[in-house]
């Protein structure tokens, strides 16, 4: 009843050409696993046709946080028509799509099954090819797009409202996990501070505009675990904010939050640089919604000027969630494990295929 | 003119496919591997078996609700881009009224009752007319007891039918004008379903994918404590949320016919 089944590959490493994908392959991408919903059209996993996103952070804000149910909500009514604008957006239509990739995890259980649902029902009709997509390899490929001469090994940082890792990408799906949080994901301690410093949701780029005005070293907030392994924590950074703010109520919010984002910042780019010397990258990376944070990114890019590494460092837009980053890691995934089962289901704590 | 209903409001997912001949193959599932990992293949194998190719269903059906969220998403989601990719109309149907349609020769006041899981249910009332029923309630979220009562002062004969009836089953065997359907009338089917869309097909009564929306009767927990706290009281007792026709609309527009070949 279902067709051959893949799905078990899901955490092999991407093998060039396992899979025969004629060229051009357009691949139609959708994204819905947090609170963005994407729809994308990228021909062989580096040409963006037309990227979708229609992004529910006003749904939200009032919450003060992603709500599952609102969210899952929302990606049933606005799934169709951006689909419809991605396709049309693209000059595509089912009968030159050449296959349909979907998010299947890591993420909210109801908003990833919405998209997951569609793509495979859009590949039903037009008899192509489902790629189900692991939303972290996703996010790695996000720099593929902007920079498809890009040299492995890398690093990458992939630093968002749920995850903070760095991996090293030694090859196509060929990845190792050099360090993540034992805490807060940096993307959470940013909300939450934002919020206790009376910002608005969401708080990274909250902070990022208010820091401008600010004095990052007005506040001396602790670099936890600077020295030690590639792991990071973030909950004692956020405490220290609350403690310093308690202490000192009248001073300026905008120096609280350049402290703090300095502080963030600090030990993003430093650990980062340290893996990608330790594992002699020739490149170091960034991806995840905090990759769209201004500060970090200068601090990254001088960085890799003094380091002599490649930087790569995506657009904005391509930090965040967007369907065009699942296309392009869709067509890889396809050319090393061919199509998923139509049977694939959403998998909400679904890991990076890393190498043993 | 071929119709594939999308059916899964409950914990049974199915689809159907059917025309002028009725239903040409249906599949049904009420406990394995979830509505996601099931219905698409499943919509693949009911076509297989009725030698439909899918570029020859003209119209998408599909239950909308009430039911449970996350197994109604699939379905619609589903039938949404289905329906996108065929480029052809969509057909909503409730799931209330997809149980009331199988037992529509009873003759008698039928009640239609999904499990909306927290010790509620969501339900309507029909009344037979000639050549099935109608709905002539709202589509509503009760409290069982609250729904025993209400029966109870209806004074007349019924047939209660669906998951919910039957997860709170002592409270409505009490009454002996209340009769309580068996185990084989809990879940909507996907065969109801498209029988009772093919004729909704015929007359072109269709929405666009796009304008196609789930009924949901309740709205997001985050939502209702937000608004809670933004009017500074609940709503009026006893209220938990309602749409649909009017209550006791007997004057044509209120009420839903799910009499066979529509009304
Ligand atoms: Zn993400």
């Amino acid at each position: 009843m279902t067709a051959a089944s893949h799905s078990s590959k899901a955490g092999a490493a991407l093998a060039e050409g396992g899979w025969e994908v004629p060229s051009p392959c357009r691949v139609l991408g959708i994204e819905t696993s947090c609170d963005e919903t994407a729809a994308a059209v990228v021909v062989d996993g580096r040409d963006v046709l037309s990227s979708v996103v229609s992004s529910q952070t006003d749904l939200h804000s009032r919450f003060g946080g992603v709500v599952p149910e609102v969210a899952s909500r929302a990606h049933v009514e606005l799934l169709t028509p951006v689909v419809a604008e991605a396709l049309v957006e693209a000059g595509v239509d089912g009968s030159n799509v050449g296959a349909v990739a979907a998010t299947s995890g890591p993420g909210l259980i109801g908003s990833l099954l919405v998209g997951l649902s569609a793509a495979k029902a859009l590949a039903l009709v037009w008899d192509v090819p489902f790629v189900a997509v692991n939303h972290l390899e996703a996010h790695l490929y996000g720099a593929f797009l902007e920079d498809p001469a890009l040299e492995l090994p890398l690093v990458v940082m992939l630093v968002s409202g749920g995850h903070t890792m760095l991996v090293a990408m030694e090859g196509h799906g060929r990845y190792r996990l050099l360090g993540q949080t034992i805490d807060d994901a940096a993307g959470e301690a940013f909300d939450k501070v934002a919020r206790f410093l009376g910002l608005d949701y969401p708080g990274g780029p909250a902070i990022d505009a208010l820091a401008v005005e600010g004095d990052p070293k007005a506040a001396d907030f602790p670099r936890s675990m600077l020295a030690e392994g590639y792991d990071f924590s973030f909950s004692g950074l956020k405490t220290a904010v609350i403690t310093h703010v308690r202490k000192h109520p009248d001073q300026a919010v905008a120096d609280v939050a350049a402290s703090f984002q300095e502080a963030v910042v600090d030990v993003l780019v430093a650990k980062a640089r340290r893996a990608a010397r330790d594992v002699g990258a020739r490149g170091l990376c960034l991806a995840g919604g905090v990759a769209a944070n201004s500060r970090l990114r200068e601090r990254a890019l001088d960085a890799c000027i003094e380091d002599g590494l490649q930087a790569f460092v995506p657009n904005p837009a391509m930090c965040t969630d967007n369907a065009a980053m699942v296309a392009a890691a869709g067509w890889w995934r396809l050319r090393a494990d061919g199509p998923s089962s139509l049977g694939t289901g959403a998998d909400p704590n679904l890991r990076l295929p890393l190498l043993g | 003119m071929i119709v594939l209903g999308i059916e899964t409001a409950t914990v049974q997912v199915g689809c159907a496919v059917g025309g002028v001949e009725g239903v040409l193959a249906e599949f049904h599932a009420a406990r394995g591997r979830r509505h996601a990992e099931t219905l698409v293949p499943a919509i693949q194998f009911v076509c297989q078996e009725a030698s439909i190719e899918l570029r020859e269903v003209s119209a998408v059906a599909v239950d909308i609700g009430p039911g449970l969220f996350t197994g109604l998403r699939v379905g619609i989601a589903t039938a949404k881009a289905l329906a996108q990719a065929l480029r052809v109309p969509m057909i909503g149907l409730s799931s209330l009224d997809l149980l009331a349609f199988a037992v529509r020769y009873t003759g008698r006041t039928v009640v239609a009752a999904i499990d909306a899981r927290r010790g509620e249910v969501y339900a309507a009332t029909y009344r037979p007319v000639p050549g099935g029923l109608q709905r002539v309630s709202d589509y509503q979220l009760w409290k069982p007891r609250d729904l025993v009562l209400e029966l109870v002062a209806l004074g007349t004969e019924c047939l209660v039918v669906g998951d919910g009836v039957l997860r709170h089953r002592a409270l409505f065997d009490g009454d002996s004008r209340i009769t309580v359907g068996t185990v084989g009338y809990a879940y909507p089917s996907a065969s109801a379903l498209v029988e009772l869309a093919h004729p909704r097909a015929i007359r072109e009564e269709f929405v666009q994918p796009s304008e196609l929306t789930p009924l949901y009767l309740r709205q997001a927990d985050a939502e209702m404590a937000w608004r809670k706290r933004r009017e500074g009281m609940g709503a009026p007792a006893g209220w938990t949320g309602s749409v649909g026709g009017r209550r006791n609309g007997g004057d044509g527009d209120g009420g839903v016919a799910v009499a066979e070949g529509g009304g």
